[in-house]
């Protein structure tokens, strides 16, 4: 077998060495009615080409050669080949968590490098070395308000991704959170009267998306100020990180949980993703996860360990913030080597093509008789359109002229049947926004 | 004494700031094709509350910039393409390159969590063989891929349990812990809502049924056990222990960290195992990437199939593939979409390679292990005699006469070009060194590592202070950790940057580390 590095005599020889006759010996402990006396039926063994045949085989039967308009939480964006040079360095690739200091200084100082691009990005004071992901990053916020706050109640917007949602109530159900849902206004934005309403002094935290699930841009800093009057944490989750390269970041959150995927990161049918949590100083002792910080060796010379463990599973156990271990560093150097690349010009100007893109995609798609925009909330790369009838079915049609429609708000909303979230970036071309559009047209003048 | 360091010599790296202090305003390292629809104003479409104007501070470098400087700190790295890599725990095997390239096909990596399942036949199938390759090497009835890492199978599995007591009347109250666990088993069972009771090992560091006969109660909900245990030892009598919970109505949670032992030889579902993760990111070989991502897809016994987290993989007339998300018992999403789905591909790559041969790999790691012990024992104090199966732990109880700990010893095994072993780990060894050497490893290297081992020990004997301030020949000596943590700088600031601090690092050669020799 190619991938193992010992001949039949080397193994005798190791064998011998070991003072028994054949490796079946050394399973000896393992009770032998325990022991298989078949090999295990599975498919292989495959040689290099059959493997790449097998996967090509099956990416045949995917996509390939559809346009799409889904977002909803994953998006497509440009990527260059750098990244992917340098995320497949073995030294990057096949290192282990950098425990050891002295020979994984790369690692460490590439961790250090993505907390201050994190923190830059969304306007906090301190962020960890990445979670899994957005989903269980907003989780991990509300569950750190809640050991800051000492409080259970928790108010999650409607407007928060579905499935961050589902998430955080998995994870919710048995550390005694409560949580309660916030509407949405009739411009999309989080209803801020409901929230007055809701809010009391135990609270924990309020969790809002921005961009939310619509599409809309929130108005956190005002919602920042009605949060703390409560004594309750500001929690807010992006999961489109682009959009932070032309709209404010929520700096007056007290948590930013986001998701990194947009950040050079292959779309991969979900994952691997990486998580982002961000927070402000004094909340460092709460945060879950690994943390690189900066110090020096016994020479004076600059250097970087992971630090503050004593938070962390491996030390506390029981009493850790969180039990994360393994997380997403390899997505997260990614990440670090996408927005070093794009810079802070090539961030602006790739927001800017995805606001004109989505602006001049709204623009055609309104001109359809019985399309309209369903919240006049500003925008980035999404928006919501309500059609005169099901998106579902209007989706089926679209398929047929090789177009993967846009998510079918539906789907989680049962209020919302007849409504599109279109999500359009700079990988979007304006041949492909004119085809939708004409199809979409075609497809809403054909009766019912 | 001249080490022998037959595995490594020095060789000149680069010095490289943080890239924050190479930015200049103007430079590039991203162009974007042009713009093919009107451009818009911000201000109008946004708001001007709302608008934002360039991220302050964020780097502005050229290409070969950004190039360079990653290319330049990976080469700080050690790593497994570098060299053995025998952290105990982590099986730290080769990471094929062809699960690298399929993983990145297109109509693989570009596709969308929610397209049209019709047009996700290809992503379903390989979830599906996946799955179906899983539960033959693990004896179990179904399994859920969606987990995204070892820890968030073990939630997901204690959930799983959870659901089920719960569905019986009694979620129960308690789970039961070695003290030999990893971190991650405690930490997970306070999240799922249980409280924890740790139990103490024999004196082989094997569970003690007999008092584990007497904490089973009705108030338990279960045992999480790593089999073999973090002493790299097979729990012989895990189907009595299986049958002790059983008979209470708790069940049986395996860690399946050490599934690199058992893989090809034994299936947990067969030995009791009610539930289990796995780490793809060991056993399976999907990279560690200097620590993730993982996955922990979870197995378990029929009874827990209907709480499965959503999506469920379902099988439709005529062979569709589709994923289910209206299950009523389901415990829910753990994180969102499918799961890791570029390294669920990854691991099947490397089960197709080797097919039922895959039980060579395991004997290779077991045989590695052992001749590592053998050829160790006595220079270094073996605490648990009981047979080793994939790794080996020692204690430094023999170096520690002379002062020397298994810090020092894992710091001084870098000088002869290995990464150390795990330190400190499990708890129930004082000094542990924790030996993994997987069946990546040629006897040449096992070898060399045996060698370099020996020496260290002679070394700690005749000159203690040498292997105490080990490293010797890194970039970086052992780091003010205790500073960092004291006062902690997490980030880079602007402020940070003192004029000509820059040019410092770069053109002050680095200083020769003190001889050694």
């Amino acid at each position: 077998m190619r991938y193992l590095p010992k001949s039949p005599a080397e193994r005798q020889e190791m064998l011998e060495s070991i003072g028994v006759s054949s490796a079946e010996e050394l399973f000896s402990s393992i009770p032998e009615r325990y022991r298989l006396t078949e090999p295990l039926k599975l498919p292989g063994p495959l040689s290099e080409a059959e493997i790449i045949q097998y996967f090509k085989e099956r990416a045949a039967e995917n996509s390939s050669g559809y346009a799409s308009f889904l977002g909803a939480g994953v998006y497509n964006h440009l990527r260059s080949v750098i990244t992917d040079v340098v995320i497949q360095r073995g030294e990057f690739l096949t290192s282990y968590t950098p425990y050891q200091a002295e020979i994984t200084q790369g690692t460490l100082q590439a961790i250090f490098e993505f907390q201050t691009l994190m923190c830059q990005l969304t306007g906090q004071e301190v962020a960890n070395a990445s979670m899994y992901d957005g989903s269980t990053a907003t989780t991990e916020a509300v569950l750190m308000a809640e050991r800051l706050t000492g409080r259970q109640r928790v108010l999650v917007a409607r407007s928060l991704h579905p499935e961050y949602r589902d998430v955080l109530r998995t994870y919710g159900r048995n550390c005694g959170l409560q949580l309660e849902e916030l509407p949405y206004a009739k411009d999309g934005t989080l209803d801020a009267a409901a929230l007055a309403r809701s809010l009391r002094d135990d609270v924990a935290a309020v969790v809002v998306q921005s961009p939310n699930f619509f599409g809309v841009v929130e108005e956190t800093a005002e919602l920042a100020r009605l949060v703390k009057s409560s004594g309750a944490l500001l929690v807010v989750a992006i999961t489109e990180g682009v959009s932070l390269g032309l709209v404010k970041p929520p700096a007056e959150a007290d948590i930013v949980a986001m998701e990194g995927q947009s950040f050079g990161l292959a779309p991969s049918y979900g994952g691997p993703f990486v998580g982002v949590i961000a927070s402000r100083d004094k909340f460092v002792r709460q945060l879950p996860g690994r943390l690189a910080g900066e110090t020096t060796d016994t020479e004076g010379r600059r250097g970087f360990v992971l630090t503050l463990a004593t938070r962390e599973q491996h030390i506390r156990r029981e009493k850790a913030t969180s039990n994360i271990c393994t997380n997403q560093a390899l997505c997260a150097l990614a990440a670090t080597v996408h927005l070093t690349l794009l810079g802070k010009e090539g961030l602006r100007e790739m927001a800017q093509q995805n606001l004109s893109k989505a602006a001049f995609a709204l623009g055609e798609l309104e001109k359809i008789p019985g399309v309209r925009r369903a919240f006049a909330g500003p925008f980035f790369n999404e928006f919501t359109v309500e059609l005169p009838r099901s998106v579902k079915l209007v989706n089926a049609q679209l398929l047929e002229e090789k177009i993967i429609g846009p998510f079918v708000l539906g789907t989680a909303y049962p209020e919302l049947t007849k409504h599109a979230l279109v999500c359009v970036t700079e990988t979007t071309t304006r041949a492909q926004i004119e085809k939708f559009v004409a199809a979409l047209r075609r497809i809403l003048e054909r009766p019912l | 004494m001249t080490p022998k360091l037959n595995k490594a010599t020095r060789h000149t790296s680069q010095n490289e700031g943080l890239i924050f202090e190479k930015s200049s305003p103007g430079k590039r390292a991203f162009e974007l094709p042009p713009l093919d629809v009107p451009t818009v104003d911000p201000n109008a479409l946004l708001g001007t509350q709302h608008r934002h104007h360039g991220v302050e501070h964020f780097p502005e470098v050229s290409e070969i910039e950004v190039l360079r400087h990653f290319t330049r700190l990976s080469t700080w790295n050690y790593a497994i393409d570098l060299g053995m890599y025998p952290l105990g725990s982590c099986t730290m095997k080769y990471n094929p390159r062809v699960n690298e390239f399929v993983a990145r096909l297109e109509g693989l990596a570009t596709e969308h969590p929610y397209q049209p399942q019709e047009l996700s036949q290809g992503c379903l199938k390989i979830l599906r063989l996946l799955e179906r390759c899983l539960l033959e090497i693990t004896g179990m009835d179904a399994i859920t891929l969606q987990p995204a890492a070892g820890a968030q199978g073990e939630l997901t599995g204690l959930l799983l349990i959870r659901a089920y007591l719960e569905k019986q009347g009694n979620a129960r109250r308690k789970v039961l812990i070695p003290d030999s666990a990893h971190g991650t088993n405690p930490a997970t069972a306070v999240i799922a809502g249980y409280e924890v009771e740790n139990i103490k090992s024999e004196s082989h560091g094997q569970i003690d049924v007999e008092k584990l006969r007497d904490l089973v109660t009705e108030d338990v909900a279960a045992l999480m056990i790593t089999n073999p245990s973090t002493l790299g030892i097979f729990e012989q009598r895990i189907p009595e222990i299986a049958e002790i919970l059983h008979a209470k109505g708790a069940l049986l949670y395996m860690d399946g960290a050490n599934m690199n032992a058992l893989t090809g030889i034994t299936r947990p579902g067969d030995f009791g195992v009610d539930v289990m993760h796995l780490n793809l990111h060991k056993t399976f070989s999907t990279p560690h990437g200097g620590g993730g991502p993982g996955t922990g897809p979870v197995a378990m016994k029929k009874i827990l199939e209907p709480f499965r987290p959503v999506p469920v993989l379902v099988e439709k007339e005529g062979g569709r593939l589709a994923l289910d998300s209206n299950r009523a018992d389901s415990i829910g999403r753990v994180k969102a979409f499918v799961g890791n789905f570029g390294l669920l591909v990854r691991a099947l790559a490397y089960i197709l390679a080797y097919g039922p041969g895959v039980r060579q790999a395991t004997e290779d790691a077991v045989i590695n292990a052992n001749y590592i012990r053998k050829n160790l024992e006595g220079v270094f104090d073996l605490p648990y005699e009981l047979p080793s199966m994939h790794e080996v732990v020692f204690s430094d109880a023999i170096q520690k006469k002379n002062g020397v700990n298994t810090m020092d010893i894992a710091k001084r095994l870098i000088d002869y070009g290995f990464h150390p072993y795990t330190t400190a780990f499990p708890l129930i060894v004082a000094g542990a060194l924790m030996i993994e050497p997987t069946e990546s490893e040629s006897k040449e290297e096992c070898d060399l590592f045996i060698e370099a081992m020996r020496a260290i020990a002679q070394e700690a004997a005749e000159n203690p202070a040498l292997v105490k301030s080990a490293p010797h020949t890194t970039r970086v000596r052992r780091l003010d950790e205790v500073g960092a943590a004291r006062k902690p700088i997490l980030r880079w600031k602007p402020t940070d940057k003192p004029e000509g601090k820059l040019h410092h690092a770069h053109k002050t050669p680095h200083p020769e580390p003190t001889p050694t020799v």
